[in-house]
């Protein structure tokens, strides 16, 4: 029972990272290959602030979202200036670029080595500790992010999102100024990274550079597109199936280490499988 | 509102598609623009309505004068558009395609607010002027290329602006279709507004364009009454060929 929670701790933490990037690529059309930047922003944020200034865990995590959030902002006003493949390349530029920060600013990260031992979060004198604990505290985040989103995309602004998806030349002509929309989203889309981010930090109570590499932003990528993109729900689903395949390959009688390698082949042939057959995902509105 | 054009350039590698144009379109009347293929009809609007920029010359909208326009702006100049290639938001509801028109253009009251009783009244009330309100939980995508052309002249009628540029909304429609649309060209110009139409269909031009100006290879060939200008030699021979 407790592996079952790990699981869907898991679940829900990648759900929230694939909800948020739904809103830049799903609903914007905005092909963000730096998502998983924000995740690490945020975790190493607040785990940094945990560890050095002993930090409230939802202190730290509300710093670690305002930084992503500001980051967003800034790398959101470079990458307005691209759109298609060129937006794709630029975002993927700062995933490399955080990744090789994390990775080479050892006297704050500690480089390759990573950061050990981060706090789990405290309410009031309870610590939150067991698996299952931990499951119903992100599972809290995920209904709020989950909540949140659904009200961008019901909004107004959800609409003009789409209409920048379909025709930002045509919504632009009828009085938009695009740039701000698409940074709004990017911005509110790092933000729910960081929360991912920071749960995850503090759920392992180890973070390193490597799980913040652009492999982990295309995952998050294929996430969205299996589940559906422009969906929420689709998000969510796309997320579980792709933490629990690994598990299920186990169930289908792989060894564990056969397991992982066979979780890649069959990620590309769905992924084939679906641009083939159903290029909006299981759940989604919009086809690449 | 008028609009007038002085010496306005564009080109394209070499090639003067608008080629130091002055027209001046009449406010409160439909106004043709003619010209065979390539002749830069449909990158003169493009121009005004900010998809390219300016390369020389000015603009003036009403009294005041420009020399590049943004396209966010373009609505802030009274001037709304249709589109010669269909740019409707396909994957989009044709409910949602008018009220993304009629949403708040800030950020921030954008994220506050959903369809208001206003906007979704507005929005039926345009879906049954050009007759898509049966249609209008329908993909746009889903729509015939005929119905798209409505979809577009809905976004207009929405916009609600005094200067109204048409890039040859008629084609691909059924003979219902182009009446409707003709009816409601007839309706703006009646309630004052300047109506810019680009059209090959010359008994349509004749019967709903108050004045005509015809181009070719940029030029200004030929302006005036539609009747005048279509039986002048020169305006028959650039259609047609020598």
């Amino acid at each position: 029972m407790d592996y079952i929670f790990h699981l869907t701790t898991l679940s829900s933490i990648f759900a929230i990272l694939a909800i948020g990037l739904n809103l830049v690529m799903g609903y914007t059309g905005l092909l963000s290959v730096a998502h998983a930047a924000f995740y690490g922003i945020g975790a190493y944020a607040s785990a940094i602030l945990m560890r050095s200034q002993g930090m409230n865990f939802f202190v730290a995590m509300g710093l670690g979202v305002l930084l992503s959030m500001g980051v967003a902002l800034l790398i959101g006003l470079v990458l307005s200036r691209f759109d298609g493949d060129y937006y794709a390349l630029a975002s993927l530029g700062f995933n490399v670029i955080v990744f090789g920060i994390m990775l080479n600013w050892e006297e704050l990260t500690r480089g390759p080595l990573g950061i050990p031992g981060i706090g789990k979060p405290k309410l009031g004198d309870h610590t939150i500790f067991s698996n299952m604990e931990y499951f119903f505290f992100t599972l809290f985040f995920l209904i709020i992010i989950y909540l949140l989103a659904r009200l961008i995309t019901r909004s107004s602004f959800g609409r003009t999102l789409k209409g920048i998806r379909e025709d930002e030349t045509a919504l632009q002509v009828f009085g938009y100024k695009t740039v701000y929309f698409k940074l709004a989203v990017f911005v509110i889309a790092a933000g729910m990274a960081a929360v991912a981010g920071s749960l995850y930090g503090s759920y392992i109570t180890y973070i390193d550079p490597k799980t913040f590499i652009v492999m982990e932003s295309i995952m998050i990528i294929s996430m969205i597109i299996l589940g559906g993109l422009a969906n929420n729900r689709g998000a969510v689903i796309g997320a579980t199936f792709f933490v629990l395949l690994p598990e299920l390959l186990r169930f289908a009688g792989f060894p564990p280490d056969i397991a992982a390698h066979m979780r890649q082949i069959v990620y590309g042939v769905l992924l084939i499988l679906l641009m083939m057959y159903r290029p909006q995902g299981l759940f989604g509105e919009y086809k690449l | 509102m008028s609009l007038k054009t002085k010496n306005l350039e564009k080109h394209f590698d070499g090639v003067h598609a608008v080629d130091h144009l002055s027209i001046e379109i009449k406010p409160g009347v439909i106004t043709g623009i003619l010209g065979p293929n390539g002749s830069g009809k449909t990158t003169l609007i493009n121009v005004i309505s900010g998809i390219h920029p300016i390369d020389g010359g000015e603009i003036a909208i009403g009294s005041q004068t420009f020399s590049s326009i943004k396209r966010h702006e373009v609505p802030d100049f009274d001037i709304t558009r249709t589109f010669q290639n269909v740019r409707v938001f396909e994957q989009m509801t044709v409910m949602d395609n008018l009220l993304v028109i009629l949403s708040s253009r800030s950020v921030l009251t954008s994220l506050r607010q959903r369809a208001t009783p206003k906007q979704l009244d507005r929005a039926q009330e345009v879906l049954k002027k050009v007759g898509l309100w049966e249609k209008r939980n329908s993909l746009a995508s889903k729509l015939s290329y005929g119905q798209r052309k409505l979809l577009e002249v809905g976004r207009v009628l929405a916009m609600d602006k005094k200067i109204n540029l048409f890039d040859e909304p008629f084609a691909g429609m059924f003979p219902e279709m182009v009446k409707r649309v003709s009816g409601i060209l007839q309706n703006l110009k009646q309630c004052g507004k300047t109506i810019v139409l680009i059209e090959h269909n010359m008994q349509l031009i004749r019967e709903l364009c108050d004045y005509v100006i015809v181009m070719d290879a940029g030029k200004l060939l030929a302006q005036g009454e539609p009747e005048k200008v279509l039986a002048q030699k020169n305006v028959i021979e650039a259609y047609l060929g020598e």
